[in-house]
């Protein structure tokens, strides 16, 4: 592997002079690991210059949670050191800050000791906004990591993440990434260094597939769907994904039991009814009841009992009553196909 | 042998075990006053099925051990015990899914004092067999060697439902199903009228506890009745599905309305113990060290919801094994009473369209729900296998 463990990637450069407050806002824990370091950086990088003068060793650097942190303890860190060189206090999860602390950040950001670069991390929800705000106006510096959710802000951050890296990647590569990786951020950015690392030329489809073959984002549902459908290797292969990925047990037995009780419900009413009335009456949402409708073909009263029964076998196999959470489902699925050839 | 004590007039139909009890508390009063010691001992297991009134039963025991005159159901000490507030007499009644070694080690602790009035220092556990295999651990230690004037009084469904260790050392007591005409005589003693009385004690099945709230609470008869449509009315099998959804919400509302009288109240007790509503200095220190305990709180609620919905489920389980059993016998042309009576015709249209064998694969399907239920299976997903199976020819 070409990245280190510790860094969480390159990205997030802040330029200027460092700032004697910097604020960063956001949930986003990568973004935010990010900000932080290069935040860190630069003001370590200010206080190595001041120093380079008088032969000393560079900043110190303080990492701390604001829950529990006392008053006392933050001024012990604050205060100027007897054999100069500056420090860097990193504060982390403000909104769990106490008042009285609140109130000596917001003390510290308006009147800065000479020397002393303080960074606060916050996560920018409702929770403690007062002292985001008064940190602001006392002339803080403000980093917003906000966080990523949609489609298009994922597949922007991969594309910058891949630009860092210097390489190029075309939409279909990136899509395929995040279908295989999932959705969560550090391991995206994992997957791009890596990817960087090993592989030459363009980003695309072709070479993803090739390196995360077989391996969706395998959920409970994707296994139930699979099972449903007919498909034992698919359905067995997702499992063990998902179970591999760290998917409980316990979920995957319900997705199973979803799966069927939509069949059930949505097989007993006919075809006549349109999707969004149906959607109403079972509150389900529309998408479902077409998928089960697709699904339904092969499908007997008979087989779908016998499969739900299997489930309901899983379910208190998974709970404790088995040796094995990985073989009840297997079993179960097993069943499931069989039950749908109508044997 | 006297008369019985006057404490005992409530258990009904269960004259070999006041007998018993009668027996031991006469040889107890030798044993305070200090002769010999026979016939009394130190650890009592009652054991007996659901409603037969096991902790009635313990609880009557106890009054009698304490009492002076035997049982005489007035002196103070009966009142107190009555009242549920006599100082010799520690209560157990886990409400939560199970009870825990450290709440089992604390019980040991206390119930080694002597007792206050000079008598007996009584522990009275209900649902014994609600204590986890640690918890019966410790207790076996406290049972094993017992302080000279402590009894335990132990209260499970059946003997098997405890360790042997326990179960050897234990005297047991085991009460009988009431006969529905006691159940019967005693509703209508307390005033409901006897057509009722009779049906509600048919359908309780020896349970006087469910009996009573089946003659006197509509709202429980409704519930029954709507669990008893679901042998009918599980034709297809989107049907079955959406009977199994509506006992599953039942249980769940049953529950909710039975917590959320309890919850928020504790909740709010709880929050003014740590100073909420006061001030002061300090006060918000102490709010926040409540957190903890208040999150304690919210766990054990938890755990008690989940036994309520439970409990409920498996109440309407029984009914509908009853219901079976009914077709059963019909099918095999047993003379007994039957649960439910007055679904009489309802009950032979089913005996006659389906097979003895059939009933015994449904009423085993329900036993093996209740099993599930038992083990944390899914709820939803346990009574939907039940009723399939319901619903299968």
């Amino acid at each position: 592997m070409a990245s280190s463990a510790q860094r969480p990637g390159p990205a997030v450069t802040l330029a200027g002079p460092p700032a004697p407050v910097t604020v960063i806002v956001g949930e986003e824990e990568l973004l935010v690991e990010r900000a932080v370091s290069a935040a860190v950086a630069l003001a370590a990088a200010a206080g190595a210059a001041a120093l380079a003068e008088d032969g000393g060793t560079g900043a110190d650097v303080h990492d701390v949670a604001a829950a529990g942190l006392t008053v006392g303890e933050l001024s012990g860190l604050t205060a100027p050191s007897l054999f100069g060189g500056g420090s860097v206090v990193v504060v982390r999860s403000a909104q769990d800050a106490a008042k009285d602390l609140s109130a000596a950040l917001v003390r510290l950001a308006s009147s800065p000791v000479p020397e002393v670069f303080l960074v606060v991390t916050h996560a920018g929800g409702a929770k403690n906004k007062a002292l985001l705000a008064d940190l602001l106006k006392a002339g803080a510096r403000r980093v917003d990591c906000p966080s990523i959710k949609r489609f298009s802000d994922r597949m922007d951050f991969l594309h910058g993440e891949f630009r860092l890296y210097g390489r190029k990647a075309d939409d279909a590569g990136l899509r395929a990434l995040l279908d295989a990786v999932g959705t969560d951020l550090r391991d995206l950015a994992a997957a791009c260094s890596q990817l960087s690392a090993d592989t030459t030329g363009v980003v695309s489809h072709a070479l993803v597939a090739r390196y995360y073959q077989g391996r969706a984002e395998a959920t409970g549902f994707s296994v139930a769907d699979r099972a449903c459908e007919g498909n034992l290797a698919g359905a067995l292969e997702q499992l063990r994904w998902a179970l591999a990925t760290g998917t409980s047990p316990v979920l995957i037995s319900s997705a199973l039991a979803q799966g069927l009780r939509t069949l059930g419900l949505v097989g007993s009413v006919g075809r006549g009814l349109s999707p969004n009335a149906l959607a109403a009456e079972l509150g389900m949402p529309s998408w479902r009841i077409d998928k089960a409708r697709q699904q339904l073909s092969g499908w007997t009263s008979a087989g779908l009992a016998k499969a739900h029964a299997a489930v309901a076998e899983a379910d208190v196999q998974v709970k404790g009553e088995g040796a094995s959470a990985g073989y009840a489902l297997e079993r179960a699925i097993a069943v499931i196909v069989a039950c749908r050839a109508g044997r | 042998m006297s008369d019985p004590a006057p404490v005992f007039a409530d258990l009904i139909g269960q004259e070999t075990v006041i007998d018993q009890l009668q027996r031991a508390v006469e040889a107890s009063a030798g044993q305070v006053a200090g002769r010999g010691s026979g016939g009394m001992t130190h650890a009592w297991l009652f054991t007996g099925p659901p409603g037969s009134g096991r902790s009635l039963a313990a609880r009557a025991f106890a009054a009698a051990l304490l009492c002076d005159r035997g049982g005489c159901r007035e002196c103070p000490s009966c009142r107190q015990l009555a009242a549920g507030t006599h100082a010799d007499l520690l209560l157990v009644r886990p409400d939560g899914l199970s009870y825990g070694v450290r709440q089992t080690r604390d019980l040991v602790l206390k119930a080694a004092a002597a007792p206050v009035s000079g008598r007996w220092r009584i522990v009275l556990f209900e649902d014994a067999d609600r204590s986890t295999e640690q918890a019966a651990n410790a207790l076996l230690k406290a049972i094993e060697e017992p302080a000279p004037r402590t009894v335990w009084l132990l209260c499970a469904p059946y003997a098997d439902d405890l360790p042997t260790t326990i179960r050897s050392r234990c005297r047991l007591v085991t009460l009988m199903t009431p006969r529905t005409s006691a159940v019967t005589a005693v509703l209508e003693r307390e005033g409901v009228p006897a057509e009722r009385a009779r049906t509600a004690a048919l359908a309780a099945q020896g349970h006087i506890g469910r009996a009573r709230r089946l003659a006197t609470d509509e709202e429980a008869a409704r519930r029954r009745a709507e669990v008893l449509r679901v042998p009918v009315h599980i034709g297809t099998l989107g049907q079955a599905f959406k009977a199994a959804a509506a006992l599953v919400k039942a249980a769940d509302a049953e529950a909710a309305a039975t917590t959320e009288q309890l919850d928020e109240p504790e909740r709010e007790a709880l929050r003014r113990a740590f100073g909420e509503g006061s001030t002061g200095k300090g006060v918000a220190a102490a709010l926040r060290g409540g957190a903890g305990a208040l999150r304690d709180l919210e766990d054990r609620q938890k755990s008690r919801a989940t036994r309520l919905k439970r409990d409920s489920l498996d109440r309407a389980l029984l009914d509908l094994a009853g219901y079976y059993r009914d077709v059963l016998a019909i099918q095999l042309g047993a003379s007994v009473e039957l649960a439910n009576e007055a679904r009489d015709a309802e009950l032979r249209q089913l005996a006659a369209a389906s097979a003895p064998a059939g009933t015994v694969r449904r009423i085993e399907a329900i036993m093996r729900c209740r099993q599930r239920l038992a083990a944390n299976a899914a709820p939803l997903l346990a009574v939907e296998e039940l009723t399939l199976a319901l619903a299968a020819k």
